[in-house]
């Protein structure tokens, strides 16, 4: 550090960086920050699903076939468990706010949990898949010719899709990992609490990710399709 | 010519403040990263470069005897992927913005110094790994990684190259993140959106379309690499994929890319045209409006990449007409920085040289694009030389010679000395007449049908090919010239002083170099930018 | 700090909402309505993602700014989109010089 030293007032909060001004000006350009991540976040998925709706109106009978082979039991579940951890989150954001230190660490490791029963369920269902040889790429099995070139595309997209939400989900864990520890020790409250708010926004998005990805890949044609259940 | 003779600097600075390996390669200093960016996209350069001189030499004769055709892919491949992805689209926005930036707005930082560096690095790691996959042989699709060829047929190392550009791709999302962040929340007391430079407004135009572009291109080139791997058919006819949609998805980002690549550089050219006409720049609102236009008619344009691809005809002629669209704005700096010369007070001094070589070259260059635009001309000179020149005379004509101007025009800030004016004059005008000898011919060579990627050509074209080479080594020395002078001015070039040009700006109201936080105090601003009525003259008298 | 706090009542409300318009899409899914199936899943999940945005992630109670960052970040996914859809719905309409 060079010896020209920035001023820091009397109560300088520890948490302030140098290049700030104060913490107000610190949290409003973390969140933005933030936020402007998840527009970059929204092309990243965005590409996906151009794709997928391009593909999608070319085969749909395939897709509709494909979609159909998925458990929406499991797929719903899964919706409602990203929801509930959505709520968990906010409350850890609400925590943060009101200084309830100890309510701040339920609620994140409650998102934890949450998050890893939605990734517990994901693997089961990639196991089906795998089981079934409903893999893209050269081990792929399927029982109608006509639809097959379309479906494996289907497959295809659903692992690229659910993949790319799925290490997006292992990302977000690992990260409550690194807030827990200081959040436990009361770094977090009324005064300080950017990085739960910031990581809040970021996993919100995860979860309106899946909002879209549920319909769009499970509840193709769901009527009248042989299999479906 | 100054007569102080003194060599001194002023301390504290932020060079001096730390001269350990550690203090540059964890600094957080923006303008210590500004330098390792400088220090590394001039390598990537000359390695993008060196590439092309010899795909140039290749080309001095009509048969393929230098290479084979298969090396020639590899060599126009490289050239491209090194340069577009490593040099023109970090240069002018990671050296010269992130220097900047902060102090052309009164800050002290970027609003992310941690996020900045790890955008250098990010940049370095993605550039290693492709380098890495050069040595192992390269790729030989095109810098477009067209699919299936690039999926499916090539022999070559697609997969690694195509990993370096993805994580490159991230340095490029946070710098942008960090100058729209940063341009919002931390400008000094008083300065108002309407007064800040021009250089500022296109960098946080670029900053947008780095933010909303590149991570289309970066899921695309995973898709790539994924297919290539695991044998998907995302992109394979033969397995019910769609080569066009790898277009579509590719050239959403590539096109606006362009205007990642000319946008700041214009930014430059807005400042040297001021601070050299000693002239606000005319029209400041249009020009500043212009930037966010390009940035945003820019998204709405790619498909003038794909009239003869297969994509519809109907969406061919919608992509035809906003194509033309985009052309005003640029066409509106043009005529507002022609306005600021009008009876302005003209010093010509290298920056300036630049900056008047890039309006004449990007002009050629912008109204070849309108002609390529117009999908029936097209037609007729699409994959030709016609559009190598096109893009060329943009990126290298305009682009490039930004980048010149600005590091002749900054360098006694950011370094605290002037170089050798006399051999910036010569190596400027090297680079122009170098350039064009390399680059117009090209324009009739694509007229007269000769394909782009040819390594072999028939004989009627060879004089136009051996005036290009011989452009091409002109425009070398001029670009070799630089690396000398400006490292010679390090030991042996007089002290700057603070503002030794005599320009308008907050950048100038602080020490050369300035300190680590910029300023002894925070700036507070009362007026609009380039307003000479209270700047000293300049140190020169051309 | 004079955050605006959303309160945990909110946050429930939304919560329910979010669960009954899951349940609904799924009801919904196993009845043929036609183009109306798309319409009104997709319907569903935009709303759903609009309440995630305006509550769960404060949108509601920031600035101008936070509010135009979002929507240019939805307007640029839909340019992509619509464009490059445009290209295939297309292809066809124009029939070319025999």
């Amino acid at each position: 550090m060079s010896s020209v030293s920035a001023d820091h007032g009397p109560r300088h909060h520890p948490a302030l960086a140098h290049h700030f001004e104060d913490l107000e000006q610190q949290k409003e350009a973390s969140s933005f920050g933030m936020w402007v991540f998840l527009v970059t976040e929204i092309m990243f998925f965005g590409g996906l699903f151009c794709a997928y709706l391009i593909y999608r109106r070319a085969n749909f009978a395939a897709f509709a076939e494909a979609s159909a082979t998925l458990d929406i039991t499991l797929g719903a579940f899964n919706t409602a468990v990203l929801i509930g951890s959505s709520l968990t989150m906010a409350l850890a954001v609400w925590s943060a706010q009101m200084s309830r230190r100890k309510l701040v660490v339920l609620f994140l490791l409650a998102t934890f949990v949450l998050g890893g029963v939605f990734l517990g369920v994901k693997v089961v269902e990639y196991g089906h898949k795998f089981h079934e040889h409903h893999v893209p790429g050269r081990h792929f099995e399927w029982n109608d010719e006509a639809t097959e070139a379309g479906a494996e595309m289907f497959v295809s997209l659903y692992f690229a899709m659910t993949g790319l939400h799925a290490s997006h989900m292992v990302v977000g864990m690992a990260l409550i990992l690194f807030l827990l520890v200081p959040a436990w020790r009361g770094r977090y409250g009324r005064d300080y609490y950017n990085p739960i708010e910031c990581f809040g926004l970021y996993w919100h998005f995860v979860d309106i990710v899946w909002i879209f990805l549920f319909p769009l890949l499970y509840l193709i044609g769901r009527h009248g399709v042989p299999g479906a259940h | 010519m100054t007569t102080s003779a003194a060599t001194a600097l002023p301390e504290p600075n932020y060079l001096s403040a730390g001269w350990t390996l550690r203090s540059w390669l964890l600094t957080k200093d923006h303008k210590r990263i500004a330098i390792l960016y400088m220090v590394s996209v001039t390598l990537f350069f000359v390695l993008g470069g060196l590439f092309a001189f010899l795909a140039r030499l290749e080309l001095l004769t009509p048969a393929g005897d230098m290479v084979t055709a298969d090396v020639y892919n590899r060599l126009f491949t490289m050239h491209g992927v090194i340069m577009v992805f490593f040099f023109l689209i970090p240069s002018v926005p990671a050296v010269l913005g992130n220097f900047l930036v902060p102090l052309m707005i009164g800050a002290k930082d970027l609003a992310f110094p941690r996020i900045n560096l790890l955008s250098w690095y990010l940049f370095m790691i993605g550039g290693t790994i492709t380098v890495v996959a050069i040595l192992f042989g390269g790729v030989d699709t095109g810098w477009t990684f067209y699919t299936p060829y690039s999926t499916v047929y090539s022999n070559s190392h697609v997969v690694l190259t195509v990993i370096g550009v993805f994580i490159n791709g991230f340095s490029s999302i946070l710098t942008g993140l960090n100058f729209i962040v940063t341009i919002h929340r931390m400008r000094a007391p008083g300065l108002t959106w309407f007064r800040l430079p021009l250089f500022i407004w296109a960098h946080y135009a670029t900053s947008l379309i780095m933010i909303l572009g590149t991570p289309v291109v970066a899921i695309t080139l995973l898709l790539v690499a994924v297919e290539r791997l695991l044998h998907l058919g995302i992109f394979d006819p033969a397995l019910g994929g769609d080569p066009v949609l790898f277009q579509h998805l590719f050239w959403f980002y590539s096109h606006p890319a362009v205007y990642i690549m000319i946008l700041p550089s214009m930014g430059v050219i807005s400042e040297l045209i001021a601070a050299f006409a000693r002239k606000k720049v005319f029209g400041y609102h249009f020009v500043a409006f212009a930037s966010i236009a390009i940035a945003i008619i820019g998204f709405l344009v790619w498909g003038h990449h794909m009239f003869v691809s297969g994509q519809s005809i109907y969406a061919g002629l919608v992509f035809s007409v906003l194509s033309m669209l985009v052309a005003i704005p640029s066409a509106v700096k043009v005529f507002n920085w022609t306005a600021t010369l009008h009876q302005g007070s003209i010093s010509r001094e290298t920056p300036m040289l630049y900056a008047l070589g890039f309006i004449g070259l990007f002009t050629i260059g912008g109204l070849t694009g309108v002609m390529l635009a117009t999908a029936g001309i097209d037609v007729h000179v699409h994959d030709t030389y016609f559009v190598v020149a096109h893009f060329h005379y943009i990126m290298v004509g305009g682009a490039i010679m930004g980048y010149l101007g600005g590091l002749h025009y900054w360098w006694p800030k950011i370094t605290g000395r002037l170089y050798p004016r006399f051999w910036s004059k010569i190596s400027a005008l090297l680079v122009f007449v170098g350039f064009n000898l390399t680059f117009f011919p090209q324009f009739i060579l694509g007229y007269l049908g000769m394909p782009r990627r040819y390594w072999s050509y028939p004989e009627e074209f060879q004089v136009l090919n051996v005036l290009s080479t011989a452009g091409a080594t002109i425009l070398g020395v001029g670009y070799v010239f630089p690396l000398v002078y400006l490292l010679y001015s390090l030991k042996r070039g007089a002290a700057a002083g603070d503002n030794p040009w005599g320009a308008a700006g907050l950048e100038w109201q602080t020490t050369s170099p300035p300190p680590t936080f910029n300023f002894e105090e925070e700036p507070v601003v009362t007026g609009g930018p380039y307003d000479f009525s209270n700047v000293k003259e300049a140190l020169f008298d051309e | 700090m004079t955050d605006h706090v959303v309160s945990r009542k909110i946050y429930l409300l939304v919560f329910l909402a979010l669960m009954v318009g899951t349940a609904i899409t799924v009801w919904v899914a196993f009845f043929d309505l036609g183009a109306a199936n798309d319409a009104i899943m997709l319907t569903i999940a935009v709303v759903k993602a609009t309440l995630v945005v305006l509550f769960f992630m404060h949108v509601r109670y920031s600035g101008r700014l936070i509010a135009l960052t979002v929507g240019s970040g939805i307007l640029f996914l839909l340019i992509l989109l619509a464009l490059a859809l445009s290209d295939y719905v297309t292809r066809g309409w124009v029939a070319l010089g025999r």
